[in-house]
C-alpha cells in the first residue's frame, strides 16, 4: 500500500483568550494523529464540541494549528509559507454544513465556481467558465444555474452547488465539514449518494466529518471517533459497528435509533453533558461520564493501542 | 437531473433598485434634486448673464424679466450666482465625500483584516478623530488650511471618515467569519481579492447611504465654513457665501431675494438628497421587503 495521502500527526488545537482579557485556554485538539489513504472516505464523529470541524479546518489551515504536523502528499503544510501555501490549496477543498452562508449573496452561480480557478490563476475566462460549466454537471444541477443567484436555490441545490465549487478545482482531497445535517431528511440521501457517487468515479479522497452515525457508516471506509479534542478509537466500518471496543463508541451506536418497531435493544445512556474544554478531565477525558469508569482511568492520559487490524482505542480497560 | 424550471429571480443590486423605486419619498427627492442639479451644471448654456458680470444700471434690484431671481448690491445676477454657486457647494460636497469614502473605506479594512494590534490601535485613533467638537477642529484647521475651494475639501473630508470607518469595520468583521469568505480563503484568496471581491461588494449599501447622507452634510458644512468666511472666498459664488449678504440688516429686511433664493436652495437640496439617502438605506435593506 503507497503512503496516506493525508497524514495527521500530533495535531493540536489551543485557543488562547485575546491579549487583553483573562480567560481560560480551550483545548479544542490534543495530539491527533491519524492517516487517511488516497480514494478513501474517512468519517470523524463525535458530538458537538468534540473539535471535529477543528480537525477539518486546521488540515487546511483555515485555523492555525497550535503544534503537530499534517502532510499532504509528503508537504508539511503546517510549516509551508502564505504563498506555498496558497498553491497548494487547490488540491483541498472544504465543503460546508450550511449551505445558506456559504454561497455569497452577491455573485452569480457562475461566478462562485469560478472564484477558485480565477485566484489560482493559469486559465483562461473561457476555460475557467467550461470548467464550472461541467462541475455544474457533475453536481447533476440544469446549465442554467450558471447566471442566477444563489438565494433562487433549495437548500438541497445551495449544497451541490457548495459541492460543485470544491470539484472545480480538481481537488484531491475534500474535507466534508456535515455536508447533509442541515438538510431534509430526503434531500439528505440525495447528496449523500452524490458525494459517494462522485468520490467513485473521480477517485477522492474524502474526511467526511458528520455526527450521523448511520450516514457515516454508510459512505465512510474507516471512522474516527473523537471525544473531547482526542480521538477514542479508529477502526474500519464494518469492523467499528460490529465490533466497538471502546465505552464511547459503543455509547455512540446504542443511541441510533432501530427502524424495527419494537425492538429493544440494550440502551447505554450516557448520562450528563460532555465537559468544558477549557477544563478537560485528567486522564481519560471520557472518564466522568464512563460506565467502566476505574481509578486508574484518572491517572494517565490512555494512548491509543492497536487492537485488531487497522482498530486502535484508547482505553485502558483491555477486558471490555 | 433535478432540473426543476425556476422563476427567474433578479440578483440583490436590482431588487434593491425596485426597492428604491417603490418609495415615494425617495423619488420625491429625486425628481427635486435632478432638475436642480441639470440646471446647476448647463445654466451657462442657457443663462445669458455671468456670475461674475456687472450690471451697473441693475444694483440691487428685484425679480424682473432680465434678472429673475434680481441683482445683487454690485449689479450680479443671483440666478446665475445661485447655479454657479450650486455648482462649487455640490463640487466640494462630491469630491470631499469621496475622499472620505477612500479613507473610511480604507481603515475600516485595515482594522478588520490587520489583527488585533493594528485593530485596536486603529480604532483608539478613530475614537480620538471621533472625539473632537467638529465646529471647533473645523476652525481650526479651516485657519490653519486657508480659504478658497481646496482647503474647504481638505477640511470637511478629515472631519467625515470615521464614523464609515467604524461601519465598514464592523461590516468586514462579521464578513471575515462568514463561510463563503472561508471558502475563499480556503481556495487561496489573498487579501486583495477578499476585499474587493467580498468586503467591497457587501458594504456597497452602507457606502451608498453614507455618501448620500454625508454629500447633504458637506453641503451644509461648506455653507457654514463659507458663512463665517472661512470656507470659498469672494468674489467666488458658493451659497454658504451669498448667505452672508444675509448679516446686513438692510439686504435681510430690502433685498429678501438677495438671501432667500440661495437659502432655498440650500434647505431644498439638503432635504431631497436626505430623502434619497434614507430611500436608499430602505432600499438596501432586504427586511424592508416584509412591510
Amino acid at each position: 500500500m503507497d503512503a496516506p495521502l493525508l497524514s495527521v500527526r500530533g495535531l493540536t488545537k489551543h485557543f488562547k483568550p485575546s491579549a487583553f482579557s483573562r480567560g481560560p485556554v480551550v483545548r479544542a485538539l490534543e495530539d491527533v494523529s491519524f492517516d487517511v489513504p488516497r480514494g478513501s472516505v474517512v468519517g470523524l464523529v463525535g458530538e458537538s464540541g468534540s473539535g471535529k470541524t477543528t480537525i477539518g479546518r486546521s488540515i487546511l489551515r483555515l485555523v492555525e494549528p497550535t503544534s503537530g504536523e499534517v502532510r499532504f502528499n509528503g508537504t508539511d503544510l503546517t510549516k509551508l509559507s502564505t504563498a506555498e501555501l496558497r498553491k497548494q490549496r487547490r488540491f483541498m477543498q472544504y465543503i460546508f454544513q450550511d449551505p445558506f452562508a456559504s454561497l455569497s449573496p452577491r455573485m452569480t452561480i457562475g461566478q462562485i465556481l469560478t472564484e477558485g480557478l480565477e485566484i489560482q490563476g493559469g486559465l483562461s475566462r473561457e476555460e475557467r467558465s467550461t470548467r464550472a460549466r461541467q462541475a455544474l454537471a457533475a453536481v447533476e444541477l440544469p446549465a442554467d444555474a450558471f447566471n442566477r443567484y444563489a438565494h433562487e436555490f433549495s437548500g438541497g441545490q445551495r449544497q451541490r452547488i457548495g459541492i460543485a465549487r470544491a470539484l472545480a478545482l480538481d481537488p484531491q482531497l475534500i474535507v466534508a465539514d456535515e455536508p447533509v445535517s442541515a438538510l431534509d431528511v430526503s434531500i439528505q440521501a440525495q447528496i449523500v449518494n452524490l458525494l459517494r457517487d462522485l468520490q467513485q468515479r473521480l477517485g477522492l479522497t474524502m474526511l467526511f466529518i458528520s455526527h450521523d452515525l448511520a450516514v457515516v457508516e454508510y459512505i465512510c471506509d474507516t471512522v474516527i471517533v473523537l471525544y473531547l479534542g482526542r480521538i477514542m478509537e479508529i477502526a474500519p466500518s464494518a469492523e467499528l459497528y460490529a465490533r466497538p471496543r471502546h465505552p464511547y463508541t459503543r455509547a455512540l451506536l446504542s443511541a441510533i435509533p432501530s427502524p424495527v418497531p419494537g425492538d429493544r435493544r440494550q440502551r447505554q445512556l450516557l448520562t450528563g453533558d460532555i465537559p468544558s474544554p477549557a477544563n478537560p478531565p485528567s486522564g481519560c477525558v471520557f472518564r466522568t461520564r464512563c460506565p467502566y469508569a476505574i481509578d486508574a482511568c484518572a491517572a494517565a492520559v490512555p494512548p491509543l493501542e492497536t487492537v485488531g487490524p487497522g482498530h486502535l482505542k484508547a482505553c485502558i480497560r483491555d477486558d471490555l | 437531473m433535478v432540473a426543476i424550471a425556476l422563476p427567474r429571480s433578479n440578483g440583490p443590486l436590482a431588487r434593491s433598485l425596485s426597492r428604491f423605486v417603490g418609495n415615494g419619498a425617495a423619488v420625491a427627492g429625486l425628481m427635486i434634486l435632478l432638475p436642480v442639479l441639470i440646471a446647476v451644471l448647463t445654466y451657462d448654456l442657457w443663462w445669458p448673464h455671468a456670475p461674475n458680470d456687472i450690471d451697473l444700471r441693475a444694483l440691487n434690484k428685484g425679480p424682473s424679466a432680465a434678472h429673475w431671481f434680481g441683482t445683487d448690491g454690485v449689479g450680479r445676477d443671483v440666478l446665475a450666482r445661485l447655479l454657479q454657486g450650486g455648482r462649487i457647494s455640490l463640487l466640494v460636497a462630491g469630491v470631499s465625500v469621496a475622499i472620505s469614502l477612500v479613507i473610511g473605506f480604507l481603515v475600516g479594512a485595515l482594522a478588520a483584516f490587520g489583527g488585533r494590534i493594528t485593530d485596536g490601535s486603529t480604532m483608539r485613533l478613530v475614537d480620538l478623530a471621533m472625539t473632537l467638537p467638529p465646529v471647533i477642529l473645523l476652525l481650526v484647521l479651516a485657519s490653519i488650511a486657508g480659504t478658497g475651494i481646496v482647503p474647504t475639501i481638505f477640511v470637511i473630508s478629515l472631519l467625515s471618515w470615521p464614523v464609515l470607518s467604524r461601519m465598514v469595520r464592523a461590516r468586514l468583521l462579521e464578513l471575515r467569519e462568514r463561510d463563503f469568505v472561508v471558502a475563499a480563503r480556503g481556495m487561496g484568496a489573498n487579501l486583495w481579492h477578499l476585499l474587493f471581491r467580498h468586503g467591497l461588494p457587501n458594504c456597497i449599501d452602507i457606502l451608498v447611504v453614507y455618501a448620500t447622507l454625508q454629500i447633504a452634510n458637506a453641503i451644509l458644512l461648506e455653507a457654514g465654513l463659507s458663512f463665517l468666511g472661512l470656507g470659498i472666498p469672494p468674489p467666488e459664488a458658493s451659497w454658504g457665501n451669498m448667505l452672508n449678504a444675509a448679516r446686513s440688516t438692510v439686504v435681510l429686511e430690502q433685498y429678501v431675494w438677495q438671501w432667500m433664493f440661495p437659502g432655498a436652495a440650500l434647505v431644498l437640496a439638503v432635504l431631497a438628497i436626505n430623502f434619497i439617502g434614507d430611500g436608499l438605506r430602505d432600499a438596501f435593506d432586504p427586511r424592508s421587503d416584509l412591510n
